[in-house]
């Protein structure tokens, strides 16, 4: 504790930060960052010069929020800085469409299934979304329910392999 | 029409209201439900609902700081104080009532957030942009639970019918407006209620259809959840839900 008291910045460095942060991950799916997934949206000094990170909910209701942002007071406080601003971000709102290419793959290789359609589709009633399996890659799958482990999951099963999948729902 | 920020935070509070009442039923099946798919559903539409009504909630203070915080409002106000829509406070009853009240409500909030993520209040606007597509959620679970439950067994379809006939004097309220509606309207802060009527009645229309439901006639409706005038099951609900702060004021988690 010692070092961390000395190595003390007065001004913190963006660079530092952005680094200490980019180690930071999603509780629910520890593969991805929290910049991978689309959580951090920005980290920057204010006019007063003071630290400011800005994250925007995934879920309204997604209760990781929280650990993310207990994560991310660790995190900095692990690199010396120990003032900063917390933003909540809600404009523009967390999408699944702006998961990479790479976090797909990361999710997918983590054994969830990542989104398959953009999120702006209108459809509403009677209809499931066609999920490939993360182990099998078989697209012979089956919704067993819409809500899963997390906000932000469904529950499907490989109709191939067999094997029960979570799914990244589309937002 | 005068439009001040008291009016804008009752606005707001009136929506929270509805979304954190409903999400606070959704609670209550907990550990209760059939099965574990299903406890897990209720508990996620729960928590989108509070999630929700928390940034309504904090948005609310936003536009007019009073000196209460999200949890002063939720948990210090009493029956007369609150919103919400009488529709959501119903109890649960048995889970063809919870589906029928879910999906009522739910078709309704996803058209209302759907116009309100072109509100003039961007703040608001952006919590409807992200609250409508999990209303979507909320409507196709809770249409799917109506088709199994009406087109399922004598008994099922006999209480789900009955559910419908229970509960559809409570959906008037939804479509109804007063002068804080009527002026944020004018603001272009919220979205006129009325004007989603047509498409409601498609989409419980076409929901019920499938379900072998019978659409109810639409006779007198009750309202008075703007007014706080409440059904007595929102009282029992405050009781359990505000226990904790009333007995030990201020405590944190």
């Amino acid at each position: 504790m010692v070092t961390a008291i000395q190595s003390k910045l007065t001004s913190p460095s963006l660079e530092v930060a952005r680094k200490a942060l980019d180690e930071v991950v999603d509780p629910e799916i520890p593969v991805l960052t929290i910049a991978d997934i689309g959580i951090l949206r920005d980290v920057r000094l204010t006019s007063e010069g003071e630290l400011e990170v800005v994250i925007t909910p995934t879920y309204s209701g997604c209760p990781a929020m929280n650990v993310i942002a207990f994560e991310i007071e660790v995190a900095l406080a692990r690199a010396g800085i120990d003032t900063f601003r917390l933003t909540n971000q809600l404009s523009p709102a967390w999408t699944t469409d702006w998961l990479t290419d790479v976090a797909r793959e990361k999710m997918r290789a983590y054994g969830i299934a990542p989104p398959v359609e953009a999120s702006t589709s209108k459809r509403t009633l009677f209809a499931a979304d066609a999920a490939r399996c993360p182990r099998c890659g078989s697209e012979r799958t089956e919704r067993v329910s819409e809500f899963g482990s997390s906000a932000c999951k469904a529950q499907y099963r490989c109709e191939a392999c067999k094997e029960p999948f979570d799914y990244f729902k589309c937002i | 029409m005068e439009w001040s920020p008291k009016d804008h935070f009752e606005y707001l509070v009136r929506l929270a209201d509805t979304n954190l009442v409903l999400g606070h039923r959704m609670s209550e099946w907990l550990g209760e439900a059939p099965v574990i798919e299903e406890e897990l559903a209720l508990a996620n539409i729960g928590l989108d609902l509070i999630g929700q009504a928390r940034s309504l909630y904090a948005r609310a203070i936003a536009v007019n700081p009073d000196g209460r915080d999200e949890d002063d409002l939720v948990f210090l106000r009493d029956t007369h104080e609150y919103r919400n829509f009488l529709l959501v406070e119903r109890e649960n009853g048995d889970f063809a009532v919870t589906m029928v009240r879910q999906a009522l409500y739910s078709i309704f909030a996803h058209l209302q957030w759907e116009g309100l993520t072109r509100s003039a209040d961007t703040e608001l606007a952006a919590i409807a942009s992200k609250a409508v597509k999990e209303s979507a959620y909320h409507v196709r679970h809770s249409c799917e639970w109506l088709i199994r439950l009406g087109d399922g067994t004598g008994e099922s379809h006999e209480r789900t019918q009955k559910a419908v006939d229970d509960l559809w004097f409570y959906t008037g309220e939804m479509f109804a407006s007063d002068d804080i509606e009527r002026a944020a309207i004018a603001a272009g802060v919220g979205v006129d209620p009325a004007a989603l009527k047509p498409q409601w009645d498609e989409t419980v229309s076409e929901c019920f259809a499938q379900a072998t439901l019978e659409r109810p006639a639409d006779g007198w409706m009750i309202d008075g959840g703007r007014e706080g005038r409440h059904t007595e099951h929102l009282g029992h609900l405050l009781a359990e839900m505000q226990f904790l702060q009333r007995a030990y004021p201020g405590q944190k988690w």
